[in-house]
């Protein structure tokens, strides 16, 4: 191939520029990191990389893949999603392929392929090798976790195995840095361009004549894929690509006539990895007791196990509710209270100081206060996924799924949907059946996530009374907290039932799950999935609801009529009200007659039952967006004019009262209400435009916003009625 | 017998496996082929899936898939 003649051959050792030289387009080598899921793939790339990630989406595929350049050289390194073969049931593993073979529109194919084995597991990670082999691109072996297989008793002859192989193959430990140099000079240096192509698996004779047959494959690990996954995204893309169906008819006639299937293909494989590793591995005479198996002794216990997981649920909500508040006061105390508070005193009052203080400061402020709990909930899931942990607790509740239909494979995107619908929607991608996948993505928005909790915060902290039982250990707020959590789950189970019968209804897919060796989680990949998350965060704060903010701020001050500000002046005269009195009303009645005001009192009618009044109903109108706006709106729409932090905010809102009665608008029942409201509405852009995105047929994010809105309207009337009929209202 | 009926931390050895399908084919990849060897090492607080090691690594699969693979004593 062309593109490898930018590869220097094994023999010629060269400076990091040297291959700039060589190269006349200057095109930096790319390398794509492969392996199976859990061998430190991303460790490793870390590692390789220090730590700095570009992520992009591929085109018209949104799998993530990350970017970076091996340190002191200019290669770039892809991490391409972790996959058992290139067999491709889930989309991730459609990914995998198409990207090892230059298939992603805009994106070469790389130039070599660093595979990472795990050492402790080596015949099953041999199976994706054996497969990445026959791609026919350069391949070097980092073998893994050796220390690992050390304290197992298993000895590996890597020089034997690459001698046996024809390819390098470096042991590493990928967490260990100092493990990593002879593999960076051999990426750097000495990129193989050849491989002794003879000791590969011996598959069925007729296979690999039906596969060098097929026209229009590129490479023979494509055709085999197009041959023998009746159901994967090889065929697709084969007859995407012009392929003949008649003649790959033909060739699976012959197949099925020899009894050929992936069957055979697998056995030829292990047959082939049983004699290449014969006189490489070297195991002990009784398998070593591990940490991992006394570990999942108790994680998985029915008694111990089940309480762990409770206990780490419990943390969970609690943590990200309590540890967070420091930081969070330090933000909307300090922070935005102090840049208000300069705004105001340094502009005159007017349009202009109004949509700093009222629009962009208390906006994005209302939103940032909320990082510290975002970044915490996303550190303890990256804890419980790089422990090993969140596979066990997949292994625990997949009987539980299985009554909403599912399988505990949906218990991580569902997870995570608890910080995020939007890469939990992503995250659904490991779900290999299609219908699983997308009752899973339906039903994840259901899960209270992280823009949901300045809701929940702002309303139980102002109108939940502050109450301890048993000692103090109890929190009446944490425990409406927990309530809000739990509705969501209670709604989407019968929900997911329900699509699993009707509109989603087929045969129930397996559940095949790797329980992985436990790992003690790295303190700085747990950092990265924070700060990424973090960083997230505040670019959608600073652009998505940027823009809302301003939206809303113009929505509420805009119309401002001569003819109010002179009615609302003259009653104050004539009533003998002071300045402060008279601006409250000239606030009150500039509001009413704003855009979102009439909006607002529209919807009236409709949640009055609920105990919500048109300014509530302006705030849910101008949250479509993000649901974590609706603080900033409410911010905006009930404290117009003042320099308003959280505090202010719960004070204007504890202040409010309905117009024609007096009666405080903000109840005990009100508040709840708002809160189920919010626990199960779809106001949410980004989490439908995303469902539209990986379903492929926008009629289900239509069909979800609609479908959830009702749900949350019924079930806030629901609460705001029982809590009222309870006497909550005192 | 089948591996949804071995005994709990006994060695076995695959001798079959019966089904055709996604999951199968899946287990296959990951190494559960004949002549492997088996040990179920527990099964979920509900009794369903079950936790086995296969060769060095370790699964959890369905009682369902358990059911279309043929175990004998090693």
């Amino acid at each position: 191939m062309p593109s490898r003649s930018t590869l220097h051959p094994s023999d010629a050792p060269s400076a990091p520029s040297h291959h700039h030289a060589t190269n006349p387009r200057a095109a930096a080598a790319r390398i794509a990191l492969v392996g199976n899921p859990n061998t430190g793939k991303t460790t490793l790339f870390n590692a390789l990389t220090g730590f700095r990630r570009h992520v992009a989406n591929y085109p018209g595929v949104t799998v993530e893949v990350a970017h970076g350049t091996i340190t002191g050289t200019s290669v770039e390194l892809l991490d391409l999603p972790g996959s058992y073969s290139l067999a491709a049931n889930s989309p991730d593993e459609a990914v995998l392929l198409d990207a090892l073979c230059g298939r992603i529109p805009g994106q070469p194919p790389p130039d070599a392929i660093l595979a990472i084995v795990d050492a402790s597991v080596l015949p099953r990670n041999l199976y994706l090798l054996s497969q990445v082999l026959e791609i026919g691109l350069p391949v070097v072996i980092a073998l893994n976790m050796i220390d690992v297989a050390q304290s197992r008793g298993v000895a590996i002859d890597a020089p034997e195995l690459s001698h046996r192989l024809g390819v390098p193959v470096v042991p590493v430990v990928a967490t260990d840095p100092r493990t990593l140099p002879p593999l960076i000079d051999l990426l750097r240096a000495a990129l193989p361009g050849q491989r002794t192509a003879a000791s590969g698996p011996e598959l069925p004779a007729d296979l690999t004549r039906l596969r060098a047959a097929l026209p229009a494959a590129p490479n023979p690990a494509i055709a085999l894929r197009v041959l023998l996954d009746r159901d994967g995204a090889a065929p697709r893309a084969y007859l995407a690509a012009g392929g003949s169906r008649a003649a790959l008819d033909a060739a699976r006639r012959q197949l099925d006539d020899q009894h050929i299937d992936v069957a055979a293909e697998v056995r030829a494989r292990y047959a082939w990895i049983g004699r290449l590793l014969d006189g490489v591995v070297t195991r002990p005479p009784q398998p070593v007791t591990t940490w991992t198996a006394r570990l999942d002794w108790l994680l998985t216990h029915r008694v111990w196990g089940a309480l762990v997981l409770a206990l780490v649920l419990f943390v969970l909500f609690q943590s990200i509710f309590r540890w967070s508040q420091p930081l969070m006061d330090f933000i909307s105390d300090r922070l935005m209270g102090s840049l208000a508070a300069l705004a105001t005193v340094a502009l005159p009052e007017g349009a202009v100081r109004s949509l700093l203080v009222d629009g962009l400061i208390a906006g994005v402020g209302g939103v940032l206060v909320f990082l510290p709990q975002i970044m915490i909930l996303f550190g303890l899931i990256a804890i419980l996924e790089d422990s090993g942990y969140i596979a066990r607790a997949a292994f625990m509740v997949d009987r539980i799924m299985r009554a909403a239909g599912l399988s505990g494979r949906s218990f991580i995107p569902l997870l995570s949907s608890f910080a995020c619908a939007v890469p939990a929607i992503m995250g659904a991608r490991v779900i290999a059946d299609r219908r699983d996948r997308i009752v899973t993505i339906l039903i994840a928005p259901f899960m209270s996530c992280s823009a949901r909790l300045p809701v929940y915060v702002l309303m139980t902290s102002a109108f939940i009374p502050d109450r301890y039982f048993l000692g103090g250990w109890i929190g009446l707020r944490g425990l409406v907290m927990m309530g809000m959590y739990l509705i969501g789950v209670v709604v989407a189970i019968p929900v997911a039932w329900l699509l699993k019968k009707t509109v989603l209804a087929g045969p129930p897919p397996g559940f095949v799950l790797e329980l992985p060796t436990y790992k003690l989680p790295r303190l700085r990949a747990v950092w990265q999935r924070m700060s990424h998350a973090g960083a997230h965060f505040i670019s959608r704060a600073g652009t998505v609801i940027l823009a809302v903010s301003i939206a809303v701020w113009a929505l509420a001050y805009f119309p401002r009529s001569a003819t109010t500000e002179q009615r609302v002046r003259a009653t104050a005269v004539a009533a003998g009200w002071d300045e402060s009195r008279t601006d409250a009303a000239l606030q009150a009645e500039f509001a009413r007659h704003s855009f979102l005001g009439r909006i607002g009192r529209a919807l009236e009618p409709a949640i009055r039952p609920i105990g919500w009044d048109w300014r509530i109903g302006a705030a849910i109108v101008a949250s479509f967006p993000a649901r974590e706006v609706v603080v900033s709106s409410l911010g905006t729409i009930f404290s117009l004019g003042h320099d308003a932090d959280e505090a202010d905010l719960r004070g204007a809102l504890a202040a409010a009262t309905w117009s024609d009665s007096g009666r405080p608008l903000f109840t005990v029942s009100s508040a709840l209400a708002l809160m189920v409201f919010f626990a199960l509405c779809a106001q949410c852009a980004s989490t439908l435009v995303m469902i539209g995105r990986e379903t492929g047929n926008w009629l289900w994010p239509v069909a979800s916003f609609s479908f959830m809105t009702a749900v949350a309207y019924v079930a806030a009337l629901l609460t705001a009625v029982i809590a009222r009929g309870l006497g909550c209202d005192g | 017998m089948s591996l949804l009926n071995a005994p709990t931390a006994r060695r076995m050895r695959v001798t079959a496996v019966r089904s055709r399908n996604a999951a199968s084919f899946r287990l296959m990849e990951m190494g559960l082929i004949e002549g492997a060897e088996v040990t179920v090492l527990r099964r979920a607080p509900l009794g369903d899936p079950m936790h086995v090691r296969v060769g060095d690594s370790e699964l959890s699969l369905r009682n369902a898939d358990a059911e279309s693979i043929d175990v004998a004593p090693f």
